[in-house]
């Protein structure tokens, strides 16, 4: 397994790069030139209309007046533009509401989910207490049970929770709290701080740092590219997430645009909801375009992580 | 690794000083085990960075997988005490003439979407790999399908799926001369138009893992194959292959995972329609728990979740044990 962080190799000019089947030497042969030309070209066509076609979809029929968008979807506007379809998503379908809704849970399951992956795997990888490998076994473990087995036990914890007595739905903390529970993000942590140098850390503790101190002046400042993935993973995450948010909020002004969008389809006209469809799309992907290499490296780790 | 030695040492010199500390003070010499000693050698620091993440894993995951065992053999309708009734609930399961239904088409989605999904992402990214200018715009596009939220992409799916004759899928059809398909409205069309829906969406993060991979095969096995004459195929074949392998075994056995516990497909698509033809077994626990308006049966749904969890986890070990000494050859 690859050790974080990456270390980018040299990129050299006259070859493709250093994991390259292709060497210089064949690429001077017209034959693979050519095959391999056309190759890449085919294969870029065939992954904008695969990959970006069916978004590039969404967003003009979001501006088609829905008549057209029914009687030939594939056509390219052939009565002109609309933006009353975007609006009125915003304001009659209540998107806007909606979005901050999501954007509500996403920045509460955000901030949990980086308090207990730092501060649990900071005392498990740096305070090292001795049971410290019971706790990392059971963590483990976890990771062997899918998220979505556990939907039942955790539906009625919500509802009528043990010891305290007050139902959770409706609440976000019920959204927030399960979803930092995750044994990955500390896994990951972990293992960052793992290779953070001991001898820093060592210096910090003779000259008096705390354990509190060394955390917030020198752990976490030294963390900041692995905070940045799972920021990134957990507010993705958070996005997406669907059935559980469906079954503890069922009050529709508290509902993340997720769980809204499937009960709205059958309400509202398909120019219209095709509309909020887009809108919910622009955070997700707009946030995918600034942050590419952050969140493409972490899937290539998190793919390592798993094997 | 170095480091990992030296941790040890550190310790033991940190508990050193401690004791000698221990032992200039009166008050805590010879006590090892007293509050006072434990709070000196910073055990309440640790404990207390330990908190968030026992507590939020205690109440949200560790107790639940215990509650989920228990809920399998108890009776629980959240007004009375939850009351023990042993197996019956696997055997109210196991009797139910959806749960074959169920299983057979949860097999029936993961092995189509081993056909479809499977290769393609290893074939597109070992063609990625090999592009020189641009290579950005080819993993961004990739990946574009694995951002856009699942509900999102289902629902756009379910609109190019229309079975009119100018639904968007039946126009492009139109096009190369085939007729209006019924898409997800026919039983035998519907599981397949779910796993295509799925694997668009799920490929990308594939892709971009075998890319990852790729990154790390040794540039001197492909040189050494091109003095032996090795063409494209060969080197291919016979170099990238073999050093995918751990990874490509991994994603197989993730795949197959992940694809045993679809839900959000079945659900918006179709709920399970027409005529159960697309039931999965996530969607039964979800009918067993939430769907059912004469009562939820909390206990089948657990049950049917622990034999889930079962199967899966026994299926990954033989899974493990047969391929241990493949995937280090």
């Amino acid at each position: 397994m690859r050790a974080w962080p990456i270390r980018r190799k040299p990129r050299k000019r006259d070859d493709a790069g250093p994991q390259s089947f292709v060497l210089s030497s064949d690429w001077r042969r017209p034959s693979v030139r050519w095959g391999l030309g056309t190759t890449h070209v085919v294969l870029l066509i065939l992954l904008i209309i695969i990959g970006l076609g069916p978004i590039l979809w969404l967003a003009k029929s979001a501006l088609t007046p829905t008549l057209d968008t029914i009687t030939s979807p594939m056509a390219w506007f052939p009565h002109g533009l609309t933006w009353s379809n975007l609006s009125s998503a915003w304001t009659n379908v209540d998107v806007g509401l909606y979005m901050r809704n999501t954007v509500v849970i996403a920045l509460g399951s955000w901030a949990f989910q980086i308090v207990v992956a730092t501060t649990g795997a900071y005392a498990l990888s740096v305070l090292r207490p001795k049971y410290g490998k019971v706790i990392m076994a059971l963590l483990l473990t976890t990771l062997f049970v899918p998220a979505v087995v556990l939907l039942v036990p955790l539906y009625v914890e919500v509802v009528h929770p043990p010891l305290i007595h007050t139902s959770f739905v409706n609440n976000y903390l019920a959204v927030w709290l399960p979803e930092s529970a995750s044994a990955f993000n500390v896994v990951l942590m972990k293992r960052f701080f793992d290779n953070l140098p001991r001898e820093i850390l060592e210096a910090a503790r003779i000259d008096g740092c705390g354990p509190f101190r060394l955390f917030v002046s020198i752990v976490l400042p030294m963390s900041r590219p692995i905070l940045g993935v799972v920021s990134i993973f957990a507010v993705i995450a958070s996005w997406k997430d669907y059935l559980w948010p469906l079954l503890v909020l069922g009050n529709p002004n508290l509902q993340p645009l997720s769980v809204r969008l499937p009960n709205i389809e059958q309400f509202t006209p398909l120019g219209v909801f095709l509309a909020a469809l887009a809108l919910t799309c622009v955070v997700p992907i707009v946030g995918f375009l600034i942050f590419r290499r952050l969140i493409v490296r972490g899937s290539g780790l998190s793919g390592a992580l798993k094997g | 690794m170095a480091i990992d030695r030296m941790i040890p040492e550190l310790q033991g010199q940190e508990s050193g000083r401690a004791t000698q500390e221990a032992t200039r003070t009166p008050r805590v010499s010879g006590a090892r085990r007293r509050p006072a000693t434990w709070v000196k050698r910073g055990g309440l620091s640790k404990l207390l960075f330990l908190l968030p993440l026992l507590i939020v894993f205690g109440a949200f995951s560790w107790y639940p997988i215990v509650r989920l065992v228990m809920m399998a053999v108890q009776h629980t309708n959240l007004v009375q005490r939850a009351t023990w009734v042993g197996l019956s609930n696997f055997s109210l399961v196991i009797h139910d003439p959806l749960f074959p239904i169920a299983v057979k088409n949860t097999a029936i989605f993961a092995g189509l979407a081993l056909v479809f999904g499977y290769p393609v992402p290893l074939i597109v990214a070992v063609l990625m790999s090999e592009v020189r200018r641009l290579r950005g715009l080819y993993a961004v596009l990739a990946y574009l399908p694995v951002v856009i939220p699942p509900v999102v992409a289902v629902l756009l799916w379910k609109t190019f799926y229309d079975a009119a004759p100018n639904g968007v899928f039946n126009t492009i059809l139109g096009w190369v001369g085939i007729g209006p398909q019924q898409w997800i409205q026919s039983q035998a069309q519907a599981m397949p138009s779910l796993v295509l829906e799925s694997t668009w969406a799920n490929a990308g993060s594939t892709i971009i893992i075998y890319l990852a991979a790729l990154v790390g095969v040794n540039q001197e096995l492909y040189e050494a194959a091109a003095v032996d004459g090795a063409g494209l195929w060969k080197k291919v074949w016979h170099i990238t292959m073999p050093q995918l392998r751990a990874v490509l075994l991994v994603t197989l056995i993730l795949q197959i995972i992940g694809t045993a516990q679809v839900f959000i497909e079945p659900y918006l698509f179709t709920q399970g329609g027409p005529a159960n033809a697309t039931l999965t077994v996530m969607l039964l626990i979800y009918n067993y728990a939430f769907g059912n308006s004469l009562g939820a049966s909390y206990g089948k749904a657990a049950a049917l979740s622990v034999m889930l969890v079962g199967f899966l986890a026994v299926f990954s070990l033989i899974y493990l044990r047969a391929t241990r000494t493949w995937s280090r050859q």
